[in-house]
């Protein structure tokens, strides 16, 4: 029981006050946002406000038990964790209920949850506990395992289909940075948003010429003129066989062909490259194939696998489409009440646009609109300040654990707040596309203030019995 | 252990204050330095007035009209924005109490002081001309563009259905319904709501304390557009539906007419209707109540949700299963003496010859002949049990529509009723039921249930030996339309198409046949009508006449069922009535004025005694 005694001393009380502050102040412009003279009473459990305010004390009392429990219980206890959730989220593709389109929902009587909320935690858990196992890091032993942890709740929740989760989970990649995933995995990575991002703005078939441009040049600068122009005369000649073939033989596209040529190039260059034993065009060879494949993959998945509504909203924000029906009002609506608040905000309970209902989804999504309407700028910072303040306090905690597990856990922690910060606020101003998550402590909702609440709170436990750990 | 990335932590330090700085940044410029979002500094307010887009129009078959749309207005407030201003004047154009305006307002203010909600709705064009030249003394008042359906002629009401309100609930489940808007709630209006309503865009216009507008926010970029609603063209016959609602008035019951070629609706009549422009506007409410409380339910699709009995309509499917089941011939002969008798049952018939071959039992709608008929079908030897043959007569009718519902494009449609072996079993125990247990389905009485769209929905298939497509009233959506998948495949039954011929020739021996002819009163002289007669027993009052038909016998164009409720024996009231509607359509005019009168003038008393 020494632990117990001791734990008020030892929990870091900086983030307590941080989480209570966002709590209340979430729950100010909760009721900003459903506010209505006709409902008075703040404890009116038929409007929102009321309800959160249940939601407030029972994460309270959540926190408190998370706090008492034996700090052993999240480590030995991780992988049962872990798998208790991966059941509930095949449960939940059976006997869920769906809401917006999406199977994620367990209703129990009058309440609804959503398990992909509490997921998170039992990923963090496990995936702290498996890079703990690890004395080698940064491996790819190590890496291909961890990442099997993170992908097996993505692709349920892919099957609900719940995008917005789907993306947070991505914060999980923080982690393994800060474990030692090789740089160059994150180096593909960007290269491979950045590729997606210029299929969809340019075309498949403009792109996959650039990358030959690319790819002709990179020889030139390191193989010299002679191979360089050897190598293009090949793809060009092997380009128009194939062009001649397919387009008059078959009637193949122009994408179908370039992939046929640059195959069919590749034939006679390794031919060519083995016998000179050149290390070096090979592998600008075989990254000009990959991302030729991939260009063609991205542009197959966009079309055809992501639905009508997500493709309208990537396009939007890539400002692709002009979008005059309406897809991006949402968008619009958030804009024109947050951009409305100005410097010093509308004051508390005087807005206008988030009154009206002609932001959607006010009090849970989009609830910093209410704070850029009625606090302005000056409110706006301040929320982003507090997040900063927090993000930073995590790491600060994470970086002083002994143990991999904790601190993979704290970066597990941090790194979820991250996305939610950064892609929550991000989208109610146009930066990021409007993806349907709520902004941690602010947003209305059970599921997701338990959520990040058992999750903030466990780490707080694991950091309080620090001491106790051995390096 | 050494922590060999230790210093990527300060990388990931950086990534927050990146994350913070493009957020204030953005923030920054949208906030403070971008002014298109912001509003003057005499406390201007947004408002969102909703364009709402006209429904899209109804055509007949031939391309005319039936249904289009009027302009009407919503008075609408916003509490907050209201200051003292000349009630008297206000409560003067608008024809409303003092009391009136009171409780108005409070019901608007009591829904939400800053939200707009309707103070008057659908109000005249002529209020609104007036209105519209004052509104300036009257802040936070404003007026919304509607529309409201109108009807070219007082027909299809049922087919038609009509708009009403969202509820509650709907607007819970649907984002795209707000508080006040209208959704189709009966008929196409319902099952086309989609296609129909369109898409509502949203004009945002700054306003200024003197309830003015002032011109549109950021040059209208935050607007949406309202896409108006796709035009439908229907299958209906507008003369031969108008036609066929005036022949029913005074009884009560339903027509049903399909092109055999296409399973294409011609006419849907159920009667007592009602005029369509009763439910539209602000009479609606009362209207409808008034309707509700009709003895007589004029609101009671029957054509769609009426089950009854077929009658000795249905003889022709035991017939057609018969013949292809191979356990009886069009030769067989059966003989009646006035009657069936097996052991103590006893199905009664009326005073004809004997014995008759298939084609003479069907003219003359024998009793006993089916009866003898359905017993082979279930004693077939070739099955083990009678409940197995059960199964197999059932699946027959199952391919013909009936026991299910047929999909047509409107809702509420009645599945009707076709007993499952499992039905008897509970009855009278698993497999303690024989043939003669049954024997009433021969003549199409006892347990089966069916409406008359699956009544017409046969009559089809008989015209087009052996197959159908799911009846329809919409032929397609939007100028360039095509009819939905579901309609245009073929649903072809197990009765192969040479066994119908001498079924057919019967229903033509009913109608123009000499000898027993049961339905003569349907005969034409320029076209050959196949038809057949039925009575579904009805253990409240009087039968109900029932008639099915087609014409012409070769190449069908029209294939038709009618129910006249209490008016019993089917060849004295639906006959006639039936043979009207297809003189109609096939020439276009009536020659027989004699027989239209005839059945003008026949009032049918509901609920009639026998």
């Amino acid at each position: 029981m020494q632990g117990n005694r001791n734990i008020l001393n030892r929990i870091d009380w900086v983030t307590v006050i941080l989480w209570v502050v966002m709590m209340i102040m979430g729950w100010l412009n909760i009721y900003a946002a459903v506010y209505n003279e006709q409902h008075t009473s703040i404890f009116d459990l038929s409007q929102r406000y009321g309800k959160q305010l249940i939601w407030i004390f029972a994460a309270v009392v959540l926190a408190v038990f998370v706090l008492v429990t034996d700090n052993k219980l999240y480590y030995f206890f991780a992988w049962f964790i872990y798998g208790f959730f991966i059941f509930l989220l095949v449960l939940v593709l059976v006997v869920g209920k769906e809401i917006n389109g999406a199977k994620a929902w367990f209703e129990i009587g009058p309440f609804s949850i959503q398990p992909s909320e509490f997921a998170k935690f039992a990923t963090g858990l496990a995936l702290a506990s498996f890079l703990n196992s690890r004395t080698q890091s940064g491996g790819l032993g190590v890496m291909i395992p961890s990442v099997a942890i993170i992908m097996a709740p993505v692709l349920l929740i892919a099957v609900q289909p719940d995008m917005g989760s789907v993306v947070t989970y991505f914060a999980f990649f923080v982690v393994l940075f800060r474990e030692g995933l090789s740089i160059y995995f994150f180096i593909s990575a960007i290269l491979a948003i950045a590729l997606f991002l210029l299929v969809l703005l340019f075309g498949n078939v403009p792109v996959a010429l650039g990358l030959i441009g690319v790819a002709f040049i990179v020889l030139l600068v390191l193989s010299g003129y002679s191979l360089a122009l050897k190598a293009l005369g090949i793809l060009a000649a092997a380009g128009a066989g194939s062009y001649a073939a397919g387009h008059y033989l078959a009637g193949l596209g122009t994408g179908i062909i370039i992939i046929i040529a640059v195959l069919v190039a590749g034939v006679v260059y390794a031919w060519y490259v083995y016998r000179r034993r050149l290390a070096l065009p090979a592998i600008v060879y075989a990254f000009l194939l990959g991302g030729i494949l991939y260009l063609f993959t991205v542009d197959y998945v966009f079309h055809k696998v992501l639905q009508p509504h997500q493709q309208t909203r990537i396009s939007i924000t890539l400002g692709m489409e002009a979008d005059p029906y309406g897809e991006g009002y949402n968008l619009n609506q958030s804009l024109i009440s947050i951009g409305s608040g100005g410097f010093a905000g509308k004051g508390y309970l005087n807005g206008t646009q988030t009154k009206f209902k002609f932001v959607p989804e006010q009090s849970t999504d989009f609830i910093f609109c209410t704070v850029g309407e009625e606090w302005g700028f000056i409110g706006s910072s301040v929320v982003i300040g507090l997040y900063v303040w927090l993000l930073l306090r995590l790491i600060m905690l994470a970086e002083r654990q002994r143990t991999t597990f904790v601190r993979a856990y704290g970066y597990s922690v941090f790194a979820l707040f991250l996305v939610h910060f950064f892609v929550n606020i991000g989208m109610t101003i146009g930066v990021m596309p409007v993806i349907g998550i709520p902004l941690p402590f602010f947003s209305y909702g059970g599921s997701s203030l338990w959520g990040f609440t058992i999750l903030l709170f466990v780490f707080l436990r694991l950091d309080a019995a620090r001491s106790e750990y051995l390096g | 252990m050494k922590d060999r990335f230790a210093n990527r932590r300060y990388f990931i330090m950086a990534l927050v204050f990146l994350a913070a700085a493009v957020l204030l940044v953005r923030l920054f410029y949208i906030q403070i330095i971008d002014r298109t979002y912001r509003t003057s500094a005499e406390n201007n307010v947004l408002r969102h007035i909703t364009q709402y887009p006209a429904r899209g129009l109804v055509y007949d078959r031939k391309g005319e009209l039936i249904v289009y749309n009027q302009a009407a207005y919503d008075l609408l407030v916003i509490p907050i924005q209201t200051s003292t201003f000349d009630t008297t004047r206000f409560n003067e154009i608008l024809g409303i109490t003092m009391d009136d305006f009171r409780s108005r307002m409070k019901a608007a203010v009591s829904y939400s002081r800053r939200a707009p909600s309707v103070f008057m709705k659908m109000i005249s064009s002529e209020t609104y001309g007036v209105l519209q030249e004052e509104l300036y003394r009257f802040p936070g008042f404003y007026v919304q563009a509607r529309t409201l359906r109108k009807y070219t002629r007082p027909v299809a009401a049922h087919l038609l259905g009509y708009v009403g309100e969202v509820d509650d609930k709907l607007i819970a489940r649907d984002k795209y319904y707000r508080a006040g808007d209208y959704i189709g709630t009966s008929g196409i209006e319902k099952s086309y709501e989609e296609q129909l309503r369109g898409r509502k865009g949203v004009n945002i216009f700054l306003v200024d304390v003197h309830n003015n507008i002032k011109g549109s926010y950021a040059d209208g970029r935050y607007d949406t557009i309202a896409m108006p609603g796709k035009n439908l063209y229907s299958t209906i016959d507008l003369n031969l539906q108008e036609y066929g609602e005036k022949l029913m008035r005074n009884k009560t019951g339903s027509i049903v007419a399909i092109e055999p070629s296409t399973g294409e609706i011609l006419a849907l009549v159920s009667s007592p209707s009602y005029d369509p422009s009763l439910l539209v506007g602000r009479v609606r409410s009362e209207n409808f109540s008034k309707l509700q409380a009709d003895t007589l339910k004029p609101l009671f699709d029957r054509a769609l949700m009426a089950s009854y009995p077929p009658g000795s309509t249905f003889k022709i499917m035991n017939g057609l299963i018969g013949l292809q089941e191979g356990v009886i011939r069009p030769s067989s002969l059966f003989s009646c003496s006035n009657g069936y008798h097996a052991g103590s049952i006893t199905v009664r018939c009326h005073s004809h010859r004997s014995p008759l071959n298939l084609v003479e039992a069907v003219t003359m709608s024998c009793n006993a002949w089916f009866c003898n008929a359905f017993r082979s079908i279930l004693e077939n030897k070739n099955y083990p049990s009678v409940q197995e043959a059960f199964d197999h007569w059932r699946n027959y009718l199952i391919t013909f529509g009936f026991g299910n519902k047929l999909g047509i494009d409107l809702p509420n449609e009645l599945s009707g009723f076709i007993p499952a072996r499992s039905y008897y079993d509970r009855y009278y125990g698993k497999d303690r039921w024989k043939a003669l247990t049954v024997i009433s389905l021969a003549i199409g009485q006892g347990e089966i249930g069916a409406t008359p769209l699956q009544m017409a929905n046969m009559a089809v298939t008989i015209a087009n030996r052996g197959f159908f497509y799911i009846p329809h009233v919409i032929k397609k959506i939007g100028e360039d339309g095509e009819p939905a998948p579901l309609y245009t495949r073929k649903y072809i039954t197990g009765i192969a198409p040479e066994n119908f011929e001498p079924v057919i020739q019967g229903m033509e021996g009913a109608v123009n046949g000499g000898e027993g002819a049961t339905a003569r009163g349907a005969r034409l002289d320029s076209i050959i009508i196949c038809g057949k007669t039925g009575t579904a027993q009805n253990p409240h009052g009087k039968d109900h006449s029932i008639f099915v038909a087609f014409a012409p016998k070769d190449n069908p164009q029209i294939a038709i069922a009618v129910y006249v409720e209490n008016a019993g024996f089917g060849s004295t009231f639906a006959a006639p009535i039936a043979s009207l509607m297809i003189e109609k359509y096939l020439t276009g005019n009536i020659k027989r004025k004699y027989l239209e009168d005839y059945v003008f003038n026949m009032v049918i008393k509901p609920d009639a005694r026998k």
